[in-house]
Order: structure tokens, then C-alpha cells, then sequence
């Protein structure tokens, strides 16, 4: 009874606590799953899946691959079950795409997926350019990238525009430093951390031709394709869910031919240009409200874009 | 008497317990990163109760959301420092806190001689009493051999 519970170090240990013994191990519910319907009843993975289903328009190839990842997390765990090793997958990852085409979007949901998924700890993103990570002179760059990677222990560090890290031009560019210490805690610590790099395809395709290693490291390469005009409506139709707004009569059909104008034209940028587009219509519908004084304007009035306001575009008077 | 019979140091947190394994330090950590601590690491080969102020190991670490950070910088110190005392501190920002409020020592020397209470005489029958580490005779960095 009155045995003490702790010990001095070096001399001869204290009995266990008994409370410590009976303790029993922390019970996992999906502990003696064997199909994957058993799996799936204890985790939300499929509540992602539907989630990212319903939220993001398009973008097939990136949806197959995080089913794909999702999917390997309960197999997974049924061989662990069965007492078969498996170790965590690499999962860092590179968005290459045009303009506009979810990049960002995705990087920023793909942190709280992982997370669901049980991939990364704390599911937090960090999201970094080249200024972030690359020092102005010589032993600057080295801490200041350690200093980013810390914070992004546990979740996951987005580096957008990945390719300015790498100046072929310039050799003494202290960029490949930042590369090299990347490389090292992609490699020895993948449980830890998930990278996503992002950047336009050709200049990652280049990017990673002069930094095999780094390609080789990335085991997804995720190409994000183009909008095409039906895509494209249908967000804008959730962007104007979004603010509050709607078509109004004829207003989805000018769009919808606003579109297939914009797309030809140079500097198109997909769902980015959907956004800047509908943003003008907005500017145009509240001084087409503004310029009629006395008129008194109800919810509807105030959240309705006529086609008018679509159709006053610069785009439709080039043509 | 000895007052210390194992002879080690005891400063900080759980310093009569054995040492704390990875793990248990994984989980300490955590543990203040969840209170919004901000960590680092420090180190001396002086381990004088009065000597407060030991030499940081790069800077302290705000924003974190991991252990995993803090260990990455605890092992670079140990492999710098192997036979340095080191210690891990979390800062509270808090408005009207700003002070440490946790503090292990989760690395010491293999050998630690402890402390000599000098006594000075002085006027008459008064003692002065001082503490001196054995292991500060040697100079700096060289006061702990593996």
C-alpha cells in the first residue's frame, strides 16, 4: 500500500502502477473490420468523397485520384487488420495546369481531405511562394526554408508557382539550395508532411526536367484540364449562389454566348475569368439600378443580372 | 549526506523522473502546442542553478502546429551538442503571462559530477557558502568528454 510509485533513476524500478496494468488498450472500432463496407461505417471517408463530388465542378482525373488515395487507406487498414505491413504512400503531389483551373482550390481542400482521411495529423496548409522560402544572401536560405517546412509539420505545404525556385539562368541562384533541403524532408520524413507543388504545365514540365529528382519524388502528377463552356456555367451558376445573385431571363443564354466568345480570345483563365466576368455584370447591374432614382427596388431587382448586363461586355462588341 | 544520490541535475520539469523517451517528449510538446506554446530548444555545458540564461538553438519556433518541427530541431541540437545539457522551453505570449511556463531538460552528459558547497570563512566564526560545478574547471565545451 504504501510502496511508492516512482523510482529514482538508477536504482531498481518501481513496481508498476496497478492502475497502469489494467488499463485496457484504447479500443479501435474498425479493430476487427474485414470487408471494406465495415471500414467505411467507422471512418467518413465517403462524406469527403461526396463532398468534393458536389463542391468542384469538373476536374475528373483528380477526383479519380483521391478516390484512388481514399481507397487505398481502407485497404490499408484491412491489411493491417489481417497483420500484412504496409507503409504510408508517398502522397506529395504536383498540380500542373492552365490559368483559373483549380489549382489553389484543390490544395486548399486536398489539406482538410488528407486530413479525413487520417493521411496528415493536423490537416493545417501553409502556402508559400519562392520569397518565402529562398534567403537574399548566402546561409539565408537554409534556415528560412526549415523555418517553413516546421510549420507545415503535420499538414500540408503548398508551394505555388514551384518553378520560380529553380533560375536556371543564374548558377549561383540560391533557389536549388531550397530544392535540396525539400528533397531531404519530402524523402526521410513523408509521414510527416505533404508537398504540393503547383504551377503552369509547360513551366513545371520544364521545372522537372532540370530537377529529376524532384519529379521523381512526386508520385502524383495531377494535370487539371481546361473548362469547357457547360463546366464553366455551372460555376458560375454556384459563384452567383454564392453572393446571392441569379440569371435573370435570357441572362444565362448571353453567358453562356459571352463564353464561347471569351474563350477564343488571348488571356482566357477558365474559372478566373468566370469570376472577373460576372463580376463586371455586377458592377453594370448596380449603375443600371442607380441611374433610375425613384424607382423602389425590391430583393429580386437587387439580385438579378439581366441580360443586358452581360451583354454590354466589350467581348460582344469586338465581335 | 548526499541530497542528490543519483547525481544528476535536477532543474525543470520532471527532472527526478528518468528521462523522458522521444515519445514522452512528442507528447509534451503536443501537449503545448495545443495551449498555443511557442518552443525552443537551448543549450549549456554550465549547469549552475544560476546560470539562467543557456544558449538558444536557432530561434524559437511560433506557428506551429506539429511536434514533429520541434523533435526536428531537438535531434539537430543533440547531434551538435551530444554531451551538452539541453532543454526544451515553451513561451506563453499571452497578454500579462509572456514568460516560460514549461522547461525540460531532455538531454544531459553521460557523466555528471554534480556540485562542491565551498565554505568561506569570514569575519570570525561566519561561513559563506558558494556552489560551484566540478565540471566548470574545464574550460567551455570541453567540461563534458563522452
Amino acid at each position: 500500500m504504501n510502496a511508492p510509485q516512482y523510482s529514482i533513476p538508477g536504482s531498481t524500478p518501481a513496481p508498476m502502477s496497478p492502475q497502469q496494468e489494467t488499463t485496457p488498450e484504447r479500443a479501435d472500432p474498425t479493430a476487427g473490420a474485414r470487408s471494406v463496407a465495415e471500414v467505411l461505417v467507422g471512418s467518413d471517408v465517403e462524406a469527403v468523397l461526396r463532398e468534393l463530388d458536389a463542391d468542384l465542378v469538373g476536374l475528373v482525373p483528380v477526383k479519380a485520384r483521391i478516390r484512388d488515395i481514399a481507397a487505398l487507406l481502407v485497404i490499408d487498414k484491412l491489411r493491417l487488420n489481417l497483420g500484412l505491413a504496409s507503409q504510408a504512400p508517398s502522397l506529395h503531389m504536383c498540380f500542373s495546369g492552365n490559368p483559373g483551373t483549380g489549382k489553389t482550390t484543390v490544395a486548399l481542400r486536398m489539406a482538410k481531405i488528407l486530413h479525413r482521411l487520417g493521411y496528415v495529423r493536423k490537416g493545417h496548409l501553409v502556402s508559400v511562394t519562392r520569397d518565402d522560402l529562398v534567403g537574399q544572401y548566402i546561409g539565408h536560405t537554409a534556415p528560412k526554408t526549415k523555418e517553413v517546412l516546421k510549420r507545415a509539420m503535420g499538414g500540408v505545404l503548398f508551394i505555388d508557382e514551384a518553378y520560380y525556385l529553380y533560375r536556371p539562368e543564374n548558377e549561383r541562384d540560391y533557389g536549388q539550395e531550397a530544392i535540396e533541403i525539400l528533397l531531404q524532408v519530402m524523402e526521410n520524413q513523408r509521414d510527416d508532411l505533404v508537398v504540393i507543388l503547383a504551377g503552369y504545365k509547360d513551366r513545371m514540365d520544364t521545372f522537372f526536367q532540370s530537377n529529376p529528382g524532384m519529379s521523381s519524388r512526386i508520385a502524383h502528377h495531377l494535370d487539371f484540364p481546361d473548362y469547357a463552356v457547360p463546366e464553366l456555367l455551372q460555376i458560375s451558376q454556384k459563384a452567383l449562389e454564392q453572393q446571392n445573385y441569379r440569371f435573370g431571363e435570357g441572362a444565362q443564354a448571353a453567358f453562356e454566348q459571352y463564353l464561347g466568345l471569351r474563350i477564343l480570345q488571348p488571356h482566357f483563365a477558365n474559372a478566373r475569368s468566370v469570376r472577373n466576368a460576372l463580376d463586371r455584370a455586377r458592377l453594370r447591374q448596380a449603375s443600371r439600378l442607380f441611374a433610375d432614382r425613384d424607382r423602389v427596388l425590391s430583393a429580386e431587382d437587387l439580385s438579378t443580372l439581366e441580360a443586358q448586363d452581360i451583354l454590354a461586355s466589350r467581348v460582344f462588341q469586338q465581335s | 549526506m548526499m541530497t542528490n544520490p543519483t547525481g544528476r541535475l535536477t532543474q525543470g520539469q520532471f527532472s527526478f523522473l528518468p528521462d523522458l523517451t522521444d515519445a514522452e517528449i512528442t507528447l509534451q510538446i503536443e501537449y503545448g502546442l495545443k495551449k498555443g506554446y511557442a518552443w525552443s530548444v537551448e543549450y549549456t555545458d554550465d549547469p549552475h542553478p544560476r546560470n539562467t540564461y543557456w544558449s538558444m538553438f536557432g530561434n524559437p519556433m511560433f506557428d506551429l502546429h506539429d511536434a514533429a518541427g520541434v523533435m526536428q530541431e531537438l535531434k539537430a541540437c543533440r547531434a551538435a551538442f551530444p554531451q551538452h545539457y539541453i532543454r526544451m522551453m515553451a513561451f506563453d505570449s499571452t497578454r500579462n503571462v509572456e514568460t516560460i511556463v514549461m522547461s525540460f531538460i531532455v538531454n544531459r552528459p553521460a557523466q555528471e559530477p554534480g556540485f562542491m558547497l565551498e565554505r568561506q570563512e569570514v569575519n570570525g566564526r561566519s561561513l559563506r557558502y558558494t556552489t560551484r560545478g566540478y565540471a566548470a574547471n574545464q574550460p567551455e565545451g570541453e567540461r563534458y568528454k563522452s
